[in-house]
């Protein structure tokens, strides 16, 4: 079976974000950037289930600057059998990359998605639920486990009550939460390999997808700082101050 | 302006968030409406409608509903939510996993996780995991928007009188099926909605050593949460994550003990009142946030804390 796996980049997790003086978004020039980590997870879980002869192809798609090739290319080293890019330098909403991806699933037609819950700029967390439907699928949002049987798959969700695990039809869509595995790095042979690995680039229009945003940002501001705290000496005086100066228990 | 909130619930007791929700309702403005969908769930309708501020409830009880997959309640929310200016729902797992595809149901962008209304078309929302604070303005005509709890106080529970309607609209998509639920059991207060909590992290070293939280917990009616780390070592369940992908918290006070004090850990916990932080590390940058750090071990300070407030409470 075919999975489609997508891929974002984004600033590296580990950056400190700064937000930038005028307040219309975050700086991001110079910042090293990266392939989401929810999405690593998902590329993960497409090739363990190559490995497990479940997946017979993988294919990954990002939507994104020229530069997106470079997360397009990891996927590829980790696994990834084809990549294909959505070249676009404006601003892609999750409507509109979903509908961009709805487009690409009913060219490549697979029997499963696989995209990560949340992207750690946007925190939107849409675009895999907008996908599964506008082409009908059902979803498996915030997976732990996944197992694929027959023509279904049963997906086991974190939701905050616990776990929940659901039965899809496929095809379907799955997106990605922490636990659902822990994503390998990439081997030097394997880089070097994933760049003789086909990769196709198109534009949005190619798809026959307008990106035109429906959301527009006014301004992007820095969070009120919290006030330096103290150093207390010991629990005595820690209970003290929480009894008596912050009046909290 | 006509509002159609989504109840959250589990068939019998209708949770805090959907007042929080409502209460951004009635700071948007306008006829407020809620929809409890569900089965056998006539119980939370009555309740939805003692809550302050509702107009009506829209009861849809079937056992589509049940489990609230997203593909079902998907279709209903996106028929129904035609005659609205917005549709709003909780952010916890249930409307983050339905509320999407009402969205792209109805060919409109959805507003996540908003923290504050600025007026009836533009919202106030964390991005980069509370790094960035932006402000959006939506030009669809139905706004489908998803609140952070923790960022609107609660409307009153009590005193309302809206009308409850039965809305026998049935939509079984026909995709998924529920098959088991594991959920935790506890005497303690909901996380999410707790007026303390008590976390740990990597530091704790394993599941037995939480024991040490619960017990403080149990001295201040607290809630306990955890840390990725100590969730991803498999030291309690996932269900305890605070922080950017896990639990948002906002309590009155929180304790981090054994935690660093991560990005992602902060985004979900920085707006408690008050911040306790222990930990061995002076360096850690939970201090940094904390409005009381302290320095020790926390195999120490957390059995004298426990004693200490023995003393005091
Ligand atoms: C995409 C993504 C999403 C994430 N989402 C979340 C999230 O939602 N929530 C979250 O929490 N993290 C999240 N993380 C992980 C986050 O980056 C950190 O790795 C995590 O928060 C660290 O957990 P910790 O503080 O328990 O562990 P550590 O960073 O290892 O810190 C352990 C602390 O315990 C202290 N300690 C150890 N022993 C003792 C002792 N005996 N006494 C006192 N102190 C002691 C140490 O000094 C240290 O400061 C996410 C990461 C990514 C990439």
């Amino acid at each position: 079976m075919k999975v489609l796996v997508a891929v974002k980049r984004v600033i590296d997790y580990n950056v400190k974000v700064r937000v930038k003086p005028d307040n219309t978004g975050v700086d991001l020039a110079n910042v090293k950037m990266a392939m989401n980590p929810f999405c690593e997870i998902a590329v993960e879980e497409a090739v363990r289930l190559k490995e497990k002869g479940v997946a017979s192809e993988i294919v990954v798609v990002s939507i994104g600057p020229k530069a997106a090739q470079e997360q397009i290319r990891t996927a590829l080293a980790l696994g990834a059998d084809r990549g294909i890019h959505v070249e676009t330098d404006e601003e892609v909403q999750s409507l509109e990359a979903a509908k961009l991806l709805k487009a690409v699933v009913e060219k490549e037609e697979p029997k499963l998605v696989i995209l990560g819950k949340q992207s750690i700029d946007s925190d939107n967390n849409q675009t895999g639920q907008m996908l599964a439907a506008l082409t009908g699928m059902g979803q498996g949002t915030f997976a732990s486990e996944v197992v694929v049987e027959g023509d279904k798959v049963n997906v086991t969700r974190e939701v905050d009550g616990g776990l929940m695990t659901v039965s899809l039809n496929l095809p379907a869509v799955v997106t990605t939460d922490l636990r659902l595995n822990e994503p390998r790095y990439a081997s030097l042979p394997n880089i070097m390999k994933a760049k003789k690995k086909p990769l196709d680039s198109m534009a949005p229009a190619d798809l026959g997808v307008e990106v035109a945003p429906r959301l527009s940002t006014l301004k992007v501001e820095a969070p009120a700082a919290r006030q330096a705290g103290i150093k207390v000496a010991d629990v005595a005086e820690l209970v003290d101050k929480l009894k008596n100066e912050a009046k909290v228990i | 302006m006509s509002i159609l909130v989504i109840a959250e619930h589990d068939n019998s007791s209708l949770k805090q968030a959907t007042l929080n929700v409502v209460a951004a309702a009635k700071a948007i403005g306008g006829d407020i409406d809620v929809l409890v969908a569900g089965e056998n769930c006539g119980a939370v309708a009555e309740a939805a409608a003692k809550a302050e501020g509702v107009n009506k409830v829209l009861v849809a009880d079937n056992a589509a509903y049940g489990h609230f997959l997203g593909e079902n309640l998907g279709e209903l929310v996106a028929e129904l939510g035609k005659g609205y200016s917005h549709v709003l729902a909780a952010a916890g797992t249930t409307g983050k996993d339905f509320m999407p595809r009402v969205a792209a149901l109805l060919d409109v962008a959805q507003v996540s996780d908003i923290i504050r209304v600025e007026s009836e078309d533009t919202f106030v929302r964390p991005i980069y995991a509370g790094n960035a604070i932006a402000t959006v303005k939506s030009s669809d005509s139905i706004k489908v928007v998803t609140v952070r709890p923790t960022a609107f106080d609660p409307v009153a529970a009590e005193g309302g009188s809206a009308s409850v309607e039965q809305c026998d609209v049935v939509k079984d998509a026909g995709l998924s099926s529920f098959v088991k639920e594991e959920l935790a059991q506890s005497d303690r207060p909901d996380l999410a909605s707790a007026g303390i909590v008590i976390s740990g992290g990597r530091g704790m070293q394993n599941g037995d050593n939480f024991k040490m939280l619960e017990n403080v917990a149990d001295l201040l009616g607290a809630a306990v949460g955890a840390s990725r780390a100590a969730v991803d070592a498999g030291f309690v369940p996932n269900d305890m994550q605070v922080g950017q992908t896990g639990k948002i918290v906002a309590p009155q006070l929180y304790v981090a003990v054994g935690i660093s004090g991560a990005i992602q850990h902060l985004a979900g916990m920085s707006d408690s009142k008050v911040i306790v932080a222990i930990n061995k590390d002076e360096e850690a940058p939970i201090f940094q946030v904390a409005d009381y750090g302290l320095v020790a071990d926390l195999f120490e300070a957390v059995p004298q804390l426990e004693e200490e407030l023995k003393k005091v409470l």
